[in-house]
C-alpha cells in the first residue's frame, strides 16, 4: 500500500513529462521525416551536412566547447581557493559570485551588448584615453563571453560543492603518506572531483550546443549558431520539416555529450541544492 | 628502558583563544605502545597531530630520533597515520591505497606489489586488492587503513580512536589484533583514546590528560591501581572517590571512621582524597565490620552485582561483589587497607583541572 501510495507522488510529474516532453518530441520527431505533403522524407536529418548547416553546427560545438573549457578554467581555481581558506563566510563569497543568477539573463546579455557594442563602454573609455575602438560585438568572442557570463554559475556550483565535499582527513592522510601540495591535488583533490567537473560540463555544454539568444543578441545575426537557423526555420522561413529535423540532429548530439558527461547526475542535484 | 624515540618539550596550543594544551612534556621510547587517554577536549588528539604534522604547537619544541622536526611538514616525517574514520581514497582498489605511498617514494613495481599482499595479510585480507573500499566493512577498511599505514614501514605508527567507529564486539577483535600487529612489526604505536578499557588492555604506558594537562603516566597497572589525583582514579574505572583526613602515617580518617591504611608520607591531620575501588569493598551479611550499611539498591551487571550501601558514616559506598543482598538488608563494611589509595588534594589552581560534579562517563569520542 505504502509502495503504491508514493507511486501516486509520482503522477503530476508523469503528467508533466507527457504534455511537455513526450508529445512534444513526438510530433517534432513526426515533422522531422515528413516534408511539407506529409510523404516520408530523410532529407531533413540529411540536411545537417549542406554547407551552412554543418558550417552552423561546428561552430555550435566549437563555442559551446571553448565557453565550457572556460567555465572550467575560471572555476575550478576559485573552488580550490575557497577550500583551503580559512575564510569563516565562505557562504557569502558563495551568495556574491552567484548573484548574477538572479537577474534575468537576457537582461544581462543586453547590459553586455550595452557594454561592449560599438559606442559602448569599453570603447568610450578608450576613446577617452586617445586609443582605438576595438571590435568586440558581433564577433565569436563576443559570444563566448556571453555564454561563459550566463553559465559560469552552473559549472562554479558543482566543481564547488565536489572540492568541499571532500574530507580533510582524505587530504592529510595522502600527506602523512608522502604527497606533497602538487600531488595531492593531482592524485586525490582533482580525481575526486572530476564528478562536480562532468556534472558541470553537461549544465554548460549542453544548454550553449543550442544557444541562440546570446549569438542574436551578441552576435548580431552575423554569427550562425545551428540554434539560430533552427529559430529562424521556425518563425522565418515557416519551413517547419526542415527546423525538425534540424533540431533531432542536434538532439542526437546533445544525447551523445550527455552520455559522455551523464554518469554525475548525483552532483549535479546536489550542487543546485548548495 | 629502550632509547627515547619522541620527545615532547613544553608544548603549548591555543585554539581561538582557549588553551588545549599547557606545557606539556612527555617521552616516547622505541617499541613502546603508548595511549593518550581522557576526556573529549583534554588535548590528546591535538597531541597526535602535533606529531603527525597537522598542527603546529604555538611554542615547545618536538624532537623525533634526536632531530628537532617541530615545523616539518607531514609528508617529511618518519611516521603514519591511522585516520578515525579511515580516510581511505575511495578513488583507488585496495592494493592502490596501500600502495600510494610506496609509489611516492619511487619503488619498484615487483616489490611494492610483494609489499602490498604483506601488509593484506598482516591485516588478514589477503586477497582484497583488487576490491575497492566502499565494498568493504568499517572493520575491513579499517584494517585496510592499518595495512596503508604500515607500508611504508614507518618508525612510528600514530592511531587516532582508531576503533572508535567499530561496534564493541569488532573492537575487542582488533584490540588483540592491534597488539600482534605491534609484536611483529616491532614499531612504536601512539594511540588516543578515550576508552579506558581499551587503553588498558593494550599499552605499555597509559598517559592520562585531562584539559591540556598530563594527569599521570604510568603502566596500565599504576595507573589502575595507584592513580595519583581524583580525575585519574575517577576517570580510570569506577571509584569511591572520597574526602578524608590523614591523621597520621598508615592511618585515615573517612567521615569521621578511622581507617589503617599502607600509604605514608602525607602529613599529620592533613586533607586527603581517598580512591577506594568498588570491587575492594567488602560486605559482611552479618553487620560486622569497619562500619554498618543499609543496601540501598542492587543491580545485576553480568560478572557482578553493583550494589550502593548507605553507610552509618554518612558515605553512600559503590561496590561489586559475586554475592546478592536484598535491599533494607544491614551489611557490615570493611576495606583492607592495602586497598585504600591515598591522593593529595590538589593544592595550586592548575591542578584542579576537574570538577567532581561532572564526572567524565558515557563520554563520547571526538570528532
Amino acid at each position: 500500500m505504502n509502495r503504491s501510495r508514493s507511486r501516486l507522488l509520482g503522477v503530476p510529474y508523469i503528467i508533466w513529462v507527457i504534455g511537455f516532453t513526450v508529445i512534444p518530441i513526438f510530433f517534432i520527431i513526426t515533422k522531422a521525416i515528413t516534408d511539407s505533403n506529409g510523404s516520408l522524407t530523410i532529407s531533413n536529418l540529411t540536411a545537417i551536412f549542406d554547407q551552412l548547416h554543418r558550417k552552423a553546427l561546428i561552430m555550435s560545438v566549437e563555442l559551446a566547447f571553448i565557453s565550457t573549457v572556460l567555465c572550467i578554467i575560471l572555476s575550478y581555481p576559485v573552488a580550490l581557493i575557497l577550500r583551503s581558506s580559512h575564510i569563516r563566510r565562505k557562504n557569502i563569497i558563495l551568495f556574491i559570485l552567484i548573484l548574477p543568477m538572479w537577474m534575468n539573463f537576457i537582461l544581462r546579455i543586453l547590459a553586455m551588448q550595452m557594454i561592449i557594442s560599438n559606442n559602448g563602454i569599453i570603447n568610450h573609455v578608450l576613446k577617452l584615453m586617445g586609443m582605438e575602438p576595438l571590435k568586440l560585438i558581433n564577433t565569436p568572442g563576443a559570444i563566448i563571453l556571453g555564454m561563459v557570463y550566463d553559465y559560469l554559475p552552473y559549472m562554479l556550483l558543482p566543481v564547488l560543492n565536489s572540492i568541499l565535499s571532500i574530507p580533510e582527513d582524505i587530504i592529510e592522510a595522502a600527506k602523512d603518506l608522502g604527497s606533497d601540495r602538487m600531488h595531492v591535488l593531482t592524485r586525490i583533490i582533482l580525481p575526486l572531483s572530476l564528478g562536480g567537473v562532468g556534472s558541470g560540463v553537461t549544465m554548460v555544454l549542453i544548454p550553449s550546443m543550442t544557444e541562440f539568444v546570446i549569438a542574436n543578441i551578441l552576435g548580431g545575426g552575423k554569427i550562425q549558431l545551428l540554434g539560430n537557423i533552427i529559430e529562424q526555420e521556425f518563425t522565418v522561413s515557416m519551413n517547419w520539416n526542415l527546423g525538425s529535423g534540424l533540431s533531432v540532429t542536434l538532439m542526437a548530439f546533445v544525447l551523445i555529450t550527455s552520455f559522455i558527461f551523464g554518469r554525475h547526475k548525483e552532483e549535479t542535484a546536489a550542487g543546485l541544492a548548495l | 628502558m629502550a632509547k627515547e624515540l619522541i620527545r615532547f618539550e613544553n608544548i603549548t596550543k591555543t585554539f581561538d583563544g582557549s588553551s588545549v594544551l599547557k606545557d606539556l612534556n612527555l617521552s616516547i621510547h622505541e617499541n613502546e605502545f603508548v595511549t593518550l587517554l581522557g576526556p573529549s577536549g583534554c588535548g590528546k588528539t591535538t597531541t597526535l597531530r602535533i606529531l603527525g604534522g597537522f598542527e603546529s604547537p604555538d611554542s615547545g619544541r618536538v624532537i623525533f630520533d634526536g632531530e628537532d622536526i617541530t615545523h616539518l611538514p607531514p609528508n617529511k616525517r618518519k611516521l603514519n597515520t591511522v585516520f578515525q574514520k579511515y580516510a581511505l581514497f575511495t578513488h583507488m582498489s585496495v592494493a592502490d591505497n596501500i600502495a600510494f605511498g610506496l609509489k611516492i617514494k619511487g619503488q619498484d613495481k615487483d616489490l611494492i606489489r610483494e609489499r602490498v599482499s604483506y601488509c593484506l595479510k598482516l591485516v588478514g585480507l589477503e586477497g582484497y586488492e583488487d576490491r575497492a573500499p566502499a565494498s568493504l566493512s568499517g572493520g575491513q577498511q579499517q584494517r585496510i587503513a592499518i595495512a596503508r599505514a604500515i607500508a611504508g614501514e614507518p618508525k612510528v605508527l600514530l592511531l587516532d580512536e582508531p576503533l572508535g567507529a567499530l561496534d564493541l564486539k569488532l573492537r575487542q577483535g582488533m584490540q588483540y589484533e592491534l597488539i600482534r600487529l605491534k609484536e611483529e612489526l616491532g614499531i612504536t604505536f601512539v594511540y588516543v583514546t578515550h576508552d579506558q578499557e581499551e587503553a588498558l588492555t593494550m599499552s605499555d604506558t597509559v598517559v592520562v590528560m585531562n584539559q591540556g594537562i598530563i594527569q599521570q603516566i604510568g603502566t596500565p597497572e599504576d595507573i589502575y591501581n595507584e592513580p595519583q589525583n581524583a580525575f585519574v582514579a575517577d576517570f580510570i574505572g569506577e571509584s569511591n572517590l572520597l574526602d578524608g583526613i590523614m591523621i597520621r602515617d598508615c592511618l585515615v580518617s573517612v567521615g569521621g571512621l578511622e581507617m589503617p591504611c599502607v600509604d605514608t608520607g602525607f602529613g599529620e591531620n592533613n586533607p586527603v582524597d581517598v580512591v577506594i575501588r568498588p570491587e575492594d569493598v567488602e560486605l559482611d551479611a552479618g553487620g560486622s565490620g569497619q562500619t554498618r550499611g543499609t543496601v540501598a539498591s542492587i543491580v545485576f551487571k553480568g560478572v557482578h552485582w553493583e550494589i550502593r550501601v548507605e553507610s552509618e558514616i554518612g558515605i553512600t559506598f559503590l561496590v561489586q561483589t559475586t554475592e546478592h543482598y536484598p535491599v533494607g538488608s544491614t551489611v557490615g563494611i570493611s576495606v583492607d587497607p592495602y586497598n585504600i589509595q591515598i591522593m593529595h588534594k590538589p593544592s595550586r589552581e592548575d591542578e584542579q583541572v576537574f570538577d567532581q560534579n561532572e564526572v567524565p562517563q558515557g563520554e563520547t569520542y571526538e570528532s
